[in-house]
């Protein structure tokens, strides 16, 4: 204990003097930084902010040092994250690398593509994008048909994957392939790691209900990928795969969160402004004012589930069918928040662009829509009540 | 704050668990019932539960208990939850000790406490004057007469008031509500039998110029005396019904695999699979509010008000849910009063009602979050 305070009293020294005063300010969703091959930094302090931290290997804080990670151990980076949340601190970098392939490579990697991988990561230096879905396989991931056919030392793939966040700016792509066409459908795939930069591939941006275009298609035609950037076995990936999909469902555990970041105007408050309130205090409207504390509630008590159930994982290490729970709640939750702020705001919160609207108004309109599609991304809340009621609670198929 | 058993814990949550299968099972609640028990639960096994030290788990030990915490006897209580076990934990172990430890002096602690944590003694707060929860309705009164004090007023529903020997009774005073020792045999008060829907008793209590001496209020605690103990009883009753909802939900679930319609097991249906998953999510978030309010009472938390409305009103909407899935899922056999699982539906209902509904406790939980 006594180490773990002497962490804590150095790591807040550092964080006060390294995290720059506009990195202890709410992040709007436009400054997230992603890093990459071309990184877009808005102001020089992110650019300083993500190398001194990358620099101790704290944007990847448990990972081993070998790996240019930080080297904490889960106490450690749990008093990381708490030091960071009490400056204010953000995120220095948002990565799929971080949140999804770095844990599977950790897992199933080989020692070379961990070394080729894992570093720049850590640094930001690469973007990773996932290519899962494909226009006939969503919720049927696994009736996936994107081809990888091998010839010699390379593979040749041929397909078109759908739902790729982020693919226009992504420079590597971790994808699932069929690699034996005749094996039953879990058992054909593989999984591929390939350079955006390869010939023969293509992201196009789609126009959401939102306006926003954060999902793309990806095109592969004969597109080769040296046969080293197999991960696992060959006709295995589908495990890798679902593994995959626990990391990433938990860290879609935080879409109910993310607001707090950004500094959006809490629920109760943004209430108060449009409808007024009472002499006590109290948000006007009284229906209004309930589903609102029913939604504060349910937030306040999944965040102590989420926080019973890391503590439960601690000791297992991967997170598990719980992490389908994680990702369904969360999402509800964030979709809950969103459609009670549209209540609050009223006709505020429903303008599309130009005069009359605020910059926050007009974003809420805009991430209302783009809530939507979080209870579909990542595998649908009846994907995750499938999941529960099948590896968790043993029903029968 | 961990929100994880350590082993000590698990022990006792363990025993408890071996206890109540063993000793009183759902059936035992049906012979009580069907006897028409005045009591509505056993003397003779609440004898073996003080001997167990869980009547003490909050009284010092200098007082005869066992200071093990709040934590420890709302294990307890989840496990008496799971079997429906109508015991006095929560009027007298819980209810009555924290009364006595937050607001009584030396000689009031000296004169109840070893006798509530020897197991002797039975507690009741009389409390509720109307249908629902409202501490701030309450009209009872104290008055002061003599060098003592003089109470009258009706209390609608006290649970287990008519087998208790020491009633807490809230009245009001000149400076705000108080709690008062009322001995159940003082001359002036009167009881009846209430016959509740989950086989448990209730009482009706009439305070008539009630004469007390004038140390009979616990004057400790200040005024927020009365909240610091409802809190206490609100987290107890949340944990005593995320027993219930648990056995109740798994025992839904084994119906699930076992039983065959159109061939198959019922549970293969993805229409039952999905609505399983949501009990199970219920269940989740019930279990982490009741165990943070729990460690909120033992570490004498600031947050314990919102925690402790925040456990009750996910244990009413949890219970709620899976009470009348439960019913709906074991179709007709569910609705026989021969099949145990209509007992937790009825426990449902009434452990929602009291301390306060899911309605009540969303309205405080808005209220002492500024809104």
């Amino acid at each position: 204990m006594a180490a773990l305070e002497s962490f804590r009293r150095e790591t807040r020294a550092w964080l006060e003097a390294n995290c720059p005063a506009l990195m202890r300010t709410p992040m709007p969703d436009d400054e997230v930084v992603w890093g990459g091959r071309n990184p877009v930094f808005k102001h020089p302090e992110q650019k300083v902010w993500l190398e001194r931290m990358a620099a101790r290997g704290w944007t990847a804080p448990g990972w081993s040092r070998a790996w240019g990670g930080g080297g904490l151990s889960p106490e450690e980076c749990g008093v990381l994250a708490e030091e960071m949340a009490a400056l204010g601190c953000r995120a220095p970098l948002y990565s799929f690398g971080l949140s999804m392939l770095g844990p599977v490579l950790l897992e199933y990697g080989t020692e070379a593509q961990r070394r080729e991988h894992l570093p720049p990561i850590v640094r930001g230096k690469i973007r990773w994008c996932q290519g899962y879905s494909e226009p006939g396989a969503g919720s049927d991931l696994a009736g996936l048909q994107t081809r990888a056919v091998r010839d010699g030392e390379t593979f040749v793939v041929n397909g078109h994957k759908i739902w790729t966040s982020y693919a226009h700016y992504a420079d590597w792509i971790f994808a699932l392939v069929r690699t034996d066409p005749r094996a039953k459908k879990h058992e054909g795939i593989s999984f591929l790691l390939i350079d955006m930069a390869s010939p023969g591939v293509r992201a196009q941006p789609i126009r959401l209900i939102s306006g926003y275009s954060v999902f793309c298609e990806t095109f592969f035609e004969d597109v080769r990928v040296p046969a080293g950037n197999l991960v696992g076995e060959p006709n295995r990936g589908w495990p890798i795969a679902k593994r995959l999909l626990e990391h990433e469902r938990k860290s879609q555990g935080s879409f109910s969160d993310r607001h707090k970041a950004r500094g959006e105007v809490p629920l109760p408050l943004l209430a108060k402004r449009h409808l007024g309130e009472t002499a006590e205090g109290r948000i006007a409207d009284p229906v209004l004012r309930d589903r609102i504390a029913a939604y504060a509630m349910r937030d306040h008590a999944f965040q102590l589930t989420r926080r019973r159930l890391a503590e439960e994982q601690a000791a297992t290490g991967s997170p598990g069918p719980a992490s389908a729970l994680i990702k369904l709640v969360a999402t509800e939750l964030n979709q809950t928040r969103l459609e009670l702020m549209l209540s609050s705001a009223g006709t505020a919160a429903l303008g599309w662009e130009g005069e009359g609207f605020g910059a926050d108004e007009l974003r809420l309109t805009r991430d209302w829509l783009r809530s939507k599609a979080n209870t579909i991304e990542g595998g649908t809340s009846e994907v995750q009540l499938n999941i529960i009621a099948k590896r968790v609670l043993g029903l029968p198929d | 704050m961990a929100l994880t058993l350590d082993a000590e814990a698990r022990l006792i949550r363990d025993q408890a668990v071996a206890f109540f299968e063993e000793r009183s099972p759902v059936r035992a609640l049906r012979a009580l019932r069907d006897a028409g028990d005045p009591d509505g639960f056993s003397r003779a096994l609440w004898r073996e539960m003080a001997e167990l030290g869980w009547a003490g788990f909050l009284v010092p030990e200098a007082h005869g208990g066992t200071e093990a915490g709040a934590l420890g006897l709302g294990l307890v209580l989840e496990a008496a939850g799971r079997t429906l076990a109508p015991t006095p934990l929560l009027s007298t172990a819980l209810i009555g000790a924290s009364a006595l430890v937050l607001g009584g002096n030396p000689a009031q602690g000296a004169a109840q406490l070893p006798a509530i944590a020897a197991g002797t003694r039975l507690a009741a707060l009389a409390l509720e004057e109307g249908t629902h929860h409202d501490p701030a309705r309450t009209a009872a009164t104290a008055r002061r007469s003599g060098n003592g004090w003089r109470l009258d007023g009706t209390k609608s529903f006290v649970p287990d008031g008519g087998a208790a020997d020491l009633i807490i009774a809230v009245v009001r005073t000149e400076d705000g509500l108080g709690l008062f020792l009322v001995p159940a045999d003082a001359p002036g008060v009167t009881r009846e039998r209430r016959r509740m829907v989950d086989g448990r008793n209730a009482a009706a209590i009439r305070f008539e110029g009630v004469t007390l001496a004038a140390d009979a209020r616990l004057e400790g605690g200040g005024p927020g005396l009365l909240d610091a103990v409802l809190d206490r009883a609100r987290v107890g009753q949340a944990a005593e019904m995320l027993g219930a909802a648990g056995a109740a939900f798994d025992r839904t679930l084994q119906y699930l695999k076992d039983r065959r319609q159109f061939g198959v097991p019922i549970g293969s249906f993805q229409a039952l699979k999905h609505r399983a998953a949501r009990m199970f999510e219920a269940m989740e978030l019930l279990r982490s509010t009741v165990l943070a309010a729990l460690e909120a009472i033992d570490e004498g938390s600031p947050d314990l008000p919102r925690l402790a409305s925040l456990a009750k009103a996910q244990a009413g909407e949890a219970f709620f849910l899976i009470g009348n899935e439960a019913i709906q899922m074991h179709g007709g056999i569910g609705m026989t009063d021969e099949h145990e699982i209509g007992f937790y539906l009825k426990r449902a209902r009434v452990a929602q009602a009291t301390f306060g509904d899911s309605a009540y406790h969303r309205d405080r939980y808005a209220a002492l979050s500024g809104f």
